[in-house]
C-alpha cells in the first residue's frame, strides 16, 4: 500500500481534527485513515455500512445492527466523526450522546420503551424471553421513577449515567 | 419473589461482559451467581463494554491482521546505502534472475524428458513407475527451492511411509508445498487453481496422488473426506500433506484448523514452517498477487529462508473432541514456530460470518 499518510495532507489532518473536536492526536488520524484506505476496498472514499461485516470481530458483535443503523456510509469526516466517542480525550457527555443516539433507533430525540426492548434483546439473544425482558426493563423503569409509556430524552439519560464513569474507549494503534 | 428471582439471573448475564460467556454458563436464565444487589436502570442502559468492543473491532482487529503483508523497514534510505542497494537490485535481476531461470529451464527438460516416456513405458510397472515418478517429483522440487536460492533447514525425523498417518502444517504460500515436496513425496489435497497451476496439477502432481476440492461447493466436503479416508487406508499411497488453516496466513499468526483432518482415525503429524523474513516475505497475499508474480517476486530475491519442523506424531486422546484435538495440535505447531494463535475461521476471508455466530455471542 504504500505511505498512504502521504495522501493526506496537514491541512486535511488538521481539518479532520478540528472536525472531531480535538478528540484524536493527529498521528492517530494518520492511523486511522490507513485503516479507512484499507476498508475502502474500491477506493471511492466511502465505505458503505455493511462493509463492516466483513470484520468477522465486528460482525459477531450484538450491537452490531443498531451501529450500522446508526449512519449510512461513511466519508473519512464521519468514520473520525462517529469513532470520536471512543477516543479517551471526548466528553462524558459526549459518549452519553453516542449511547443514546444507540438506542433512538428512529432519531427522533426520544427513546421509548420498544428501543430500550430491542437493544436488550441484541445483548441477550436466547438467553432471555421476551416476556422476562419486559418485566425486568418494566420494573427497573418503575424502581428507577418511570413508568413502561415514558419516554426518555437525552437529559434523563445524561441524568441515569452522568454519575458513573462510563469507561468507553477503544485504543487506536499508531506505529 | 418469582420476579426477583428473574432479575437476580438477568443481572449477572448483562454485568459478565466476558467473551465466549457461553462457555462458562450453562444455557437457560435459572442461574445463581452470588447476589448482585438490585438491577439499576442505570446497568442496564450502559452498553459501554459491548461498544467499546465494536469500535476496537472497526479501528483493528485480529483477522485483518493474520492476513497483512507488513513490508520490511527500507534500509536503502541514506547516500552510502542507496547506491550499494542499486547494485544489489541490478545483481538481482540481471546476473541473479537469468541464471535461476536458466537452473529452472534445466530442471525442468530433464524433467519431463524422464517422466514422460516413464509415465507412458512402465504403465504396466506399477510400482516401479511410481518410484521412479515420486523421486522425479522430489527432483523438480529441488530445482524450485534451488530457483529461489532456498535455504531450508529441517529439524525433526523424516517422515516415513506408513498408512493410517496424515501429515499437517501450517499454510504460508503454495511454496510451502514444494519445500516440503522436495524432501518427500507427499500427496496433498489442494484447491484446483486456474491457469498453469492448473495444469500442472491435473499432470504430474496427479501421479503422487493428489485430492483436488473446490471451496465454493457445498456438497464437495463429503466427497472430499470419503477420498482422504480412501487414500489414507491405502498403505501404497504417498503419506498426505494437510494444511488445515485452508488458506495463506501471513506466518506470524495461525487460524483456526478445520477439523477434517484430524477426524480420519489415524495418527497426525504436526510439520510447522517458519519463514525468515530479512530476505522475502514468503507469504502469498492471494487477493493483491497472483501466483506467477509471487514466484517472479521470489525468483528476483536474495534468498528464501526457512525452517521445517516435523514435529512427534499426535493421536486423538481419549474423550477428546477431533475440535479439540485439531487445536491441540495448533498450539504445538504455533509454539514450536513462534506463531500466535487467533480465534478466528481462515475462510472467513472469502465469506461473512453467519447471524449465528452472533446469536452465540
Amino acid at each position: 500500500m504504500g505511505n498512504t499518510s502521504s495522501m493526506l495532507t496537514q491541512y486535511d489532518i488538521e481539518e479532520v481534527q478540528q472536525h472531531c473536536k480535538h478528540a484524536f492526536t493527529q498521528q492517530e488520524i494518520a492511523s486511522l485513515y490507513q485503516r479507512f484506505c484499507h476498508l475502502d476496498r474500491n477506493n471511492c472514499g466511502f465505505i458503505p455500512s455493511d462493509e463492516f461485516l466483513s470484520i468477522p470481530e465486528f460482525a459477531v458483535n450484538p450491537l452490531s445492527q443498531s451501529l450500522l443503523r446508526m449512519l449510512d456510509g461513511f466519508n473519512f469526516k464521519e468514520f473520525i466523526a462517529f469513532l470520536s466517542a471512543f477516543s479517551p480525550r471526548s466528553t462524558l457527555q459526549h459518549k452519553i450522546e453516542f449511547i443514546f443516539k444507540v438506542y433512538d433507533t428512529d432519531c427522533n430525540g426520544k427513546v421509548s420503551f420498544d428501543d430500550m426492548l430491542t437493544v436488550l434483546r441484541d445483548l441477550t439473544g436466547q438467553y432471555m424471553s421476551e416476556h422476562q425482558r419486559k418485566e425486568v426493563l418494566a420494573q427497573v423503569l418503575e424502581e428507577a421513577g418511570y413508568t413502561k409509556d415514558s419516554f426518555l430524552v437525552l437529559s434523563d439519560f445524561m441524568k441515569i449515567l452522568g454519575n458513573s464513569d462510563l469507561k468507553m474507549e477503544a485504543e487506536v494503534p499508531v506505529d | 419473589m418469582n420476579s426477583s428471582g428473574v432479575l437476580k439471573s438477568s443481572s449477572s448475564e448483562l454485568d459478565l461482559d466476558r467473551p465466549n460467556i457461553e462457555d462458562y454458563l450453562p444455557s437457560g436464565a435459572a442461574i445463581q451467581q452470588e447476589p448482585r444487589g438490585k438491577l439499576r436502570l442505570h446497568d442496564l442502559l450502559d452498553i459501554s463494554p459491548t461498544l467499546s468492543e465494536a469500535a476496537g473491532a472497526i479501528v483493528d482487529d485480529s483477522f485483518t491482521r493474520c492476513f497483512k503483508s507488513n513490508p520490511p523497514e527500507p534500509w536503502n534510505w541514506n547516500i552510502y546505502l542507496f547506491p550499494l542497494w542499486c547494485f544489489g537490485v541490478l545483481l538481482r535481476y540481471l546476473i541473479v534472475f537469468p541464471t535461476r531461470v536458466l537452473v529452472l529451464t534445466i530442471g525442468w527438460i530433464i524433467f519431463l524428458s524422464s517422466f514422460i516416456p516413464v509415465h507412458f513405458l512402465l504403465k504396466g510397472h506399477d510400482r516401479l513407475r511410481r518410484s521412479i515418478e515420486r523421486s522425479l517429483v522430489e527432483m523438480i522440487c529441488s530445482f524450485f527451492v534451488a530457483s529461489w536460492t532456498g535455504v531450508v533447514r529441517y529439524h525433526g525425523p523424516r517422515p516415513s511411509r506408513r498408512p493410517k498417518q496424515v501429515f499437517v502444517a501450517n499454510h504460508t504460500s503454495m511454496i510451502d508445498f514444494i519445500v516440503l515436496e522436495q524432501m518427500t513425496a507427499f500427496a496433498v489435497i489442494m484447491q484446483k487453481h486456474p491457469g498453469w497451476v492448473g495444469l500442472l496439477q491435473s499432470t504430474i502432481l496427479e501421479s503422487v496422488g493428489c485430492i483436488w476440492f473446490n471451496r465454493s461447493e457445498a456438497k464437495d466436503r463429503e466427497i472430499v473426506a470419503r477420498k482422504l479416508r480412501e487414500h489414507v487406508q491405502g498403505a501404497d499411497n504417498n503419506p498426505l500433506l494437510i494444511f488445515p488453516e485452508g488458506t495463506c496466513v501471513n506466518n506470524h499468526y495461525t487460524v483456526m484448523f478445520k477439523k477434517g483432518a484430524f477426524e480420519l482415525g489415524c495418527t497426525v503429524c504436526p510439520v510447522a514452517i517458519k519463514y525468515n523474513k530479512i530476505f522475502v516475505d514468503a507469504f502469498w497475499n492471494s487477493r493483491k498477487q497472483s501466483f506467477t508474480k509471487h514466484l517472479l517476486q521470489l525468483m528476483t530475491s536474495w534468498a528464501v529462508v526457512c525452517d521445517v519442523w516435523y514435529l512427534e506424531p499426535q493421536s486423538l486422546k481419549p474423550g477428546e473432541t477431533p475440535i479439540e484435538f485439531a487445536e491441540r495440535v495448533r498450539d504445538i505447531i504455533s509454539t514450536r514456530a513462534g506463531l500466535k494463535k487467533v480465534p478466528w475461521d481462515g475462510y472467513l476471508k472469502y465469506s461473512r460470518p453467519s447471524p449465528k455466530h452472533r446469536e452465540r455471542k
